[in-house]
Order: C-alpha cells, then structure tokens, then sequence
C-alpha cells in the first residue's frame, strides 16, 4: 500500500520536474517546484519520518515565498469591497478547524514526563540511554550521541556552516580574482 | 596614528577586555576537551572561542584581532578543522568498517570519566571546535566590516580592509 503511494509520489515529482523545466512561464515554473517539495513531504512522512517531513515542508514555504517574490516585481494586490467579508469568513472557518485538529491531536499525547519515542521498545532512543555510556564511553550522553550514534548529522551542520561561510566570501568579494589580476597587470 | 587612536570602545571596557580575554578563551577551550564528559561540546566551545576575538574587536577595532587571528589563517582553520573531522569519520570506514565508527575506542576501551576517553569523541569535538571558532569569526569580520561608500556619487556596498583589493584601492 505504502509501496504504491510513494511510487505515484515520485512519479507526480518526476512530472512537475519535467513541467518546471520545460515550461516557458517562471511563475508556473516555481508553483511547480512548490509540487516536488510537497510531494517530498508527503513521502518522508509515509515512510516514517515525521520530523523531517515538517522541517521539508516548512522549507519549502519559505523557498517559495522567496523565490516568488524574487520573480514577481509587483506588490500584493489588496482586496476590497465584497471580497472582505469573504477573505475574513475563510480565515475564521480555517482557524477554528486547525484548533480543533490541534486539540484533538493533544489528547492522543502521552502523558508529561514520558517521552513519545519511550513507548515503542525497539526505538533507537531506548537503545542509546540504556547502553550509550557503555559503548561510546563518553558520560555526556548529548556528546555520545551527536559525535558517535548521529554523527551524520553533526558532520551536515559542520557542511552547510562551511558552505554559508565561503559563500558569503565569495559574494562579499570587491572584486573577481580575473579583473584583479588584469589590475595587477596594468600596474 | 592619531585614528588609530579613536578605534574601539573606552578605556574601562579595553582594561576588562585585557583582563578577561584569556578566562574566555580558556573557557572555549576546557568545553571543547572536556565535551565528553561534561555539559559542553565542539560547537559551544567553539562559539566561546570566536568571543574573544569578537571582543577584542569591538574593544580595541578590528586591526588589533586581525593581527592575532587574520584572513588567511582564519581561511586554513577553517578548512582544516572541517577536514579533520571528515578525516576522523573515514578513518571509521577504514579501520571500523563504516563511517563514524568509533574505532579508537574498540582498539583501547578506556577508563571511565578521564579526559582520555570515549575515543574518537574529544578529537571530533576539538576539531568541531577549531572549525566553528574560526568560521564564526569570519561571519563577524564579513558582517562588521562591510561599508556603504559613496564612491563618485554612487553608493557602493564594500569590503574595507578585510580584502587586499580594496586596500590597495585606496592608496591609489
């Protein structure tokens, strides 16, 4: 089941991929990108990753706005007249509906105090506090897991510090290191 | 000579910084080496040690901590602290059979809450360490040192005197 529903998900993302290349209109071509991101979400949360379905979808928000905002010169149109009643009605009705999903996902909460990953026996979480001092040797149990169980993704903080850094030099830069050796040269 | 004098803060805040410069950078240091035993680690510690040289900038101007931690040896830090702990992962590879093995403490199981311990742990910490002082203080240097200059009538967005170029730009 699971299978078949990401099957179609990279298929949907192959097609908006295709769309966003080949179409020749920017805003069509963003809202496509838009697509693979969500597609991307929806996937990472089927197989079972809901954490880094959030942090994709909440990226690819912001990427979007970015990007459009980047594309489209012109300011947000203000509505007026008939359409206000409207806007403010559909903005109440949303609000009321998120509240109540969001109340009744607080009452599937455990209880305070015990963490949800401790439920499920076979979690890595249960593994890493019952013998993570035993085998990694570190009593700082934080240190234990980021540098030795997880150390993936301390080595992908590291990464994009490296890369913003060097990126922001190279931007910063007064001049390219062509034109300066041309004035160098002249000199 | 006589605007050299006018850079940095008062002289309370400069007699303060010389006191305490070397309290903060020990600070850094003893968080990163002792990341595995105790509340700490690679990235605060090294957080702590780009302090100080934000400190003796805003205190003294930024010719003071250029002269202690400049561009280019900032630049090598950087790259080699990021490579050092990439070089610690494949060593994983190589002698654990997978990335990030802790090998070092398989090979000499160590004693318990010594500063000597828990294996490749403190050595990715120092490296972590040495890579994000030296790269947040360039983020420092990049953000205060960036000038709006009017140069012929036209505002220009510059780098002043972090970059050679535009050094040499104004002694022509």
């Amino acid at each position: 089941m699971i299978e078949t529903v990401v099957g179609t998900m990279i298929l949907f993302m192959a097609i908006s991929a295709i769309i966003a290349l080949e179409t020749k209109d920017l805003l069509s071509s963003i809202i496509s990108v838009g697509a693979i991101g969500v597609a991307t979400s929806i996937c990472f949360l089927l197989v079972g990753a809901p954490d880094i379905a959030i942090t994709q979808m909440v990226v690819e928000v912001l990427s979007l706005i970015i990007l459009i905002r980047a594309t489209i010169r012109r300011d947000l149109t203000t509505i007026n007249g008939d359409r206000e009643f409207f806007g403010l009605t559909v903005t109440i009705a949303l609000i009321f509906l998120f509240f109540l999903f969001g109340f009744k996902a607080f009452l599937t909460l455990p209880e305070f105090g015990t963490p949800a990953m401790s439920q499920f026996i076979e979690a890595p979480s249960t593994k890493y506090i019952s013998s993570g001092f035993k085998e990694t040797g570190a009593s700082n149990i934080v240190t234990a897991i980021i540098l030795d169980y997880r150390g993936f993704d301390t080595l992908g903080e590291v990464t994009v510090l490296f890369t913003a850094i060097w990126g922001a030099l190279a931007i910063m830069r007064v001049y390219s290191r062509k034109k300066r050796k041309n004035k160098n040269s002249h000199e | 000579m006589n605007r050299e004098k006018k850079t940095g803060m008062s002289l309370i805040v400069q007699t303060v910084t010389r006191w305490l410069k070397g309290f903060i950078f020990m600070f850094g240091i003893y968080l990163a080496f002792y990341g595995h035993l105790t509340p700490g680690g690679g990235f605060s510690g090294g957080v702590v040690i780009a302090t100080t040289f934000v400190l003796l900038t805003l205190a003294f101007g930024r010719e003071r901590s250029l002269s202690k931690l400049g561009k280019v040896l900032a630049s090598v830090l950087d790259c080699s602290g990021a490579l050092l702990f990439l070089l610690i992962a494949t060593l994983g590879i190589l002698f654990g059979g997978a990335f990030f093995v802790n090998f070092l403490e398989k090979w000499f199981p160590s004693v318990n809450f010594r500063l000597f311990s828990a294996g490749t742990i403190p050595l990715s910490n120092i490296s972590i360490a040495i890579k994000v002082g030296a790269s947040l203080f360039m983020v420092f240097i990049i953000l205060a040192v960036r000038r709006v200059v009017e140069v012929g009538g036209r505002r220009k967005l510059i780098s002043t005197e972090f970059f050679e170029t535009s050094e040499k730009r104004k002694d022509k």
